[in-house]
């Protein structure tokens, strides 16, 4: 099924540059398309996180008699969850590293040391929600409990995104290999991954740190 | 909770005479062409050749397909609204009680703008710009597929409110606190939100296709200054719908969150703040008319250059003064509530910023008009269209412009004043750039002429029609009267109300014309082939391709040397000129994919209006599961072998040479 594109891509290869980008013009969702418009998705995503930013910005004042930032972040516990969460871009950069250089064995490996951080990060997550709504703080008590909860929850909802995905992509690299399809299905994730990474110490930033001052 | 939600069929409006003669129709005309189509025995036709189809010309099609259908709905709202304000006089109560006028207003707005305007203007994208650059196909033909069905499962969404439940009574902006749980309980809020979020999902998926088709796919030679206007045009506009639509999405979604679950961010309550939403939508709502018009600028562009049998004047200017209108149009939001109540500082900066744009966009005007000056032009359907436009927009960019200013927008806003601003740049604008796009490119993509006469007849009814209808109300604004009443007390009031009342049967007339063209065009379409591919005498790449163009566009990507690239082609005797040999061709396959992702997602949306909780759910997974199924597959395209396009391209030339012999 894939040998015609694999022969194509052959032949993309022992030609010269010049060469190969004519040739570019002739194919449907070459790699480099796919990465690039992965990246302009990338760009509208970061527009939906700045409306929510926006609005948290607005309304993070209006806690209605209820609690504000400073009652409920705990740093240390949020210290730990972006710890795990950017040491998980690192291992997601070696697994690309892996891959590039065409290693199956340690690519499954770093995706799967990845996927736990991430897990972690979400599950600390989830705990901390909990235990805001189990006291009464939910989304629902005050402007400023909605726009967190939103939020912190919708990159949450990201990286959840993003761990199913990474699940998909184990199974494909442990079934199919390093082809080069499915090395770019990676480079996407690796660059959605990074983004929630940016998207995430921009969180940590202005909601917990600013939070607590 | 019960297992079907809130539906019950206590759902259908059975006391509504007008919806249910109305769902009769559309159901006998349903069935009518279920049955014709039986006969024809063309269902596999349909399945294989359109719906599943990833080929940019037929997805171009069915969008305007989608968008004349649309239309007749929009317009049907429109006519009832004028008739009822034309007997609602002096008192009188007319034929349309007040919560079902709302309904009216409200749809009417939304589908004129995101189920008309748009599908018309993406289905002319999608016919023309991958032409217009030398392109085989979109960056990601599979996506173009899915952004339509997307769109189109907004729409079914719209139109079921009509017979089941009702639709929003909000106005088309949907404002909170009016549009929160507490003052609209009903679904009508919530079939707003999911229709605007599926079908707004499917216009960002298409934006970001055709910036890497335009940025990435260019045939070889063609510098992004050598770009055609239009196609310019909507790269602007697709610059602005990946950088505004999140904003939609975002603000719909926290709606959503505050009607659902009870959270606070636009209520009164709990630290709420309306003001929020209202300037999140027209930080989406104000660069989504430029969005419209922008690509309609491109198609005036094009015919008056294609027309004049000239170059078109000032290209470089164009293409700048659509970059000034796109970065303009995103920091003028706020003129849309200058009573909001900020400070006079705030205000005085969108006033001015607003007034700018009439500076680039004067620019164009003065492009066309030298572009014109010392041409001979056809007056053909597309150039008076353009021509009804020149003048018509002017006077809405002028009325716009009065409106710019805080201190005349605090008598005139909320008034008809106001409407007939927004009708006079958006019929007079992009309405009429489409029309024009769609008579310039229909014998492109069917091969067949649309029939001149009747044509231009429906252009005059438009064209008189609108002045009938929309200059009364900026009397009316003046005279005091108010957007949105159901009925009226003031006798000074009542003639312009009948003016636009015969108006807009004048603009009925104009539609019906429209539809009367098509079937003629239809019925003699043997007769009025366009054999050469190029029956306008073309400047650019499409017109280089057959009438309809072949499945893979170009047998051979051309080479660009100059802006008007078929022109040059033609003056250096190349065009139509057969190559050695024929290389494969690598082209996508046909997929079900799109239309079954963009069903279930229309599936959940319709669950998550009725609160079907487990129905949510099965759309939900059910879109997850083929978006993965279809990301997992890799056996997506196919090579075109050269003995077919040998055959294609000979039987092509050589009705070419029969036509021009």
């Amino acid at each position: 099924m894939s040998t015609m594109t694999e022969a194509a891509h052959l032949v993309d290869d022992s030609r010269s540059l010049e060469d190969a980008h004519a040739h570019d013009h002739e194919h449907h969702d070459t790699g480099e398309n796919t990465v690039f418009g992965f990246w302009i998705y990338l760009m509208t995503d970061c527009i939906l996180f700045a409306s929510v930013f926006a609005t948290y910005a607005v309304l993070f004042m209006n806690t209605a008699g209820g609690v504000s930032g400073r009652d409920i972040f705990e740093l240390d516990y949020v210290a730990i969850e972006t710890a795990a969460l950017l040491f998980s871009s690192i291992t997601y950069g070696f697994a690309m590293i892996a891959a590039h250089k065409q290693n199956k064995g340690a690519t499954l490996a770093w995706l799967m040391v990845t996927f736990a951080l991430g897990a972690v990060f979400i599950g600390m997550e989830v705990n901390e929600f909990h235990h805001l709504v189990a006291e009464g703080n939910g989304p629902s008590r005050s402007a400023f409990l909605s726009s967190f909860f939103t939020l912190v929850g919708m990159h949450g909802m990201h990286v959840t995104a993003g761990l199913i995905w990474m699940v998909v992509m184990m199974i494909e690299v442990f079934k199919r290999g390093l082809g080069s399809k499915t090395v770019t299905r990676l480079s996407c994730l690796s660059l959605f991954w990074h983004f929630l990474d940016i998207v995430w110490i921009c969180v940590f930033t202005v909601v917990y740190l600013l939070g607590v001052m | 909770m019960s297992l079907l939600g809130k539906l019950s069929l206590d759902a259908i409006p059975y006391h509504e005479p007008i919806i249910m003669g109305t769902l009769a129709v559309v159901g006998i005309a349903g069935i009518a062409i279920a049955i014709a189509i039986t006969r024809a025995k063309q269902w596999g036709t349909l399945w294989n050749d359109w719906i599943t189809s990833v080929d940019h010309k037929r997805l171009g099609v069915m969008y305007i397909i989608l968008a004349l259908i649309m239309l007749v709905r929009g317009f049907s709202d429109a006519i009832m609204m004028r008739t009822q304000l034309a007997l609602a006089t002096n008192g009188a109560e007319g034929y349309l009680p007040p919560e079902h006028y709302d309904q009216i207003f409200t749809a009417h707005g939304v589908i004129m703008i995101i189920f008309m305007a748009m599908p018309f203007m993406i289905g002319l994208m999608n016919i023309a710009l991958p032409l217009q650059i030398g392109a085989r196909d979109v960056a990601f033909p599979f996506m173009n597929n899915l952004s339509f069905w997307l769109t189109a499962g907004g729409a079914v969404l719209i139109n079921l409110s009509l017979g089941l439940g009702e639709f929003a009574k909000t106005g088309w902006l949907a404002y909170p606190p009016l549009s929160e749980q507490s003052f609209s309980p009903g679904v009508g809020v919530d079939y707003y939100i999911w229709a605007l979020q599926i079908s707004g999902v499917g216009t960002l998926l298409t934006g970001v296709n055709f910036l890497v088709t335009v940025f990435k796919m260019r045939a070889p030679g063609m510098k992004l200054m050598d770009m055609p206007i239009f196609t310019w045009a909507c790269t602007w506009a697709n610059v602005l719908i990946v950088a505004s639509f999140p904003i939609l999405t975002a603000v719909l979604g926290l709606l959503a969150l505050d009607r659902y679950f009870d959270f606070h961010f636009f209520t009164n309550a709990a630290g709420g703040n309306a003001m929020m939403y209202i300037n999140l939508f027209w930080a989406w709502g104000h660069p989504e008319v430029y969005i419209l018009i922008l690509p309609a600028f491109g198609i005036f562009s094009d015919v008056i250059s294609t027309f004049t049998g000239k170059r078109l004047f000032g290209y470089k200017s164009m293409v700048w003064a659509s970059g000034a209108i796109s970065i303009l149009g995103f920091i003028v939001w706020l003129h849309h509530f200058f009573t909001m109540g900020s400070s006079a500082n705030v205000n005085a900066f969108f006033g001015i910023m607003t007034m700018i744009i009439a500076v680039p966009t004067g620019v164009k005007l003065f492009n066309w008009l030298f572009t014109i000056y010392r041409g001979r032009l056809r007056l053909t359907v597309p150039v008076l269209w353009t021509l009804g436009f020149m003048v018509t927009f002017t006077i809405g960019g002028m009325t716009g412009v009065l409106l710019a200013v805080p201190g005349a927008d605090y008598v005139l806003h909320n008034s008809l004043f106001l409407i007939a601003h927004f009708h006079n740049t958006i019929i007079g604008g992009a309405v009429f750039g489409y029309m024009a796009g769609f008579a310039y490119w229909f014998p492109k993509a069917m091969g067949f002429h649309l029939n001149e006469r009747i044509g231009k007849a429906s252009f005059w009814c438009w064209q008189i029609g609108f002045y009938v209808a929309f200059m009364p109300l900026y009397v009316l604004g003046f005279l005091g009267m108010t957007r949105r009443l159901n009925h009226t007390n003031n006798p000074d009031w009542n003639i312009w109300l009948y003016f636009a009342c015969i108006g807009a049967f004048i603009i009925l007339v104009g539609i019906v014309l429209q539809f009367v063209q098509l079937y003629l065009a239809f019925r003699d379409r043997e007769k009025n082939r366009d054999l050469t591919g190029d029956p306008w005498n073309g400047h650019t790449l499409e017109w280089a391709t057959a009438s309809p163009p072949q499945f893979y566009n170009f047998a051979e990507i051309p080479h660009v040397r100059d802006i008007d690239a078929f022109t040059e082609m033609k003056e250096q005797g190349i065009a139509y000129k057969k190559p050695a040999s024929y290389a494969p061709i690598h082209m996508p396959k046909n997929t079900a994919s799109g239309v079954l992702m963009a069903g279930a997602a229309t599936l959940f949306g319709f669950a998550a209006i009725w609160h079907i909780t487990w129905l949510a759910a099965v759309g939900l997974i059910s879109t997850v599961v083929f978006l993965l199924l279809r990301a997992y597959n890799n056996d997506v395209d196919y090579y075109v072998q050269p003995d077919e396009v040998e055959r294609i391209e000979s039987l092509h030339l050589n009705q070419v040479k029969e036509a021009t012999a």
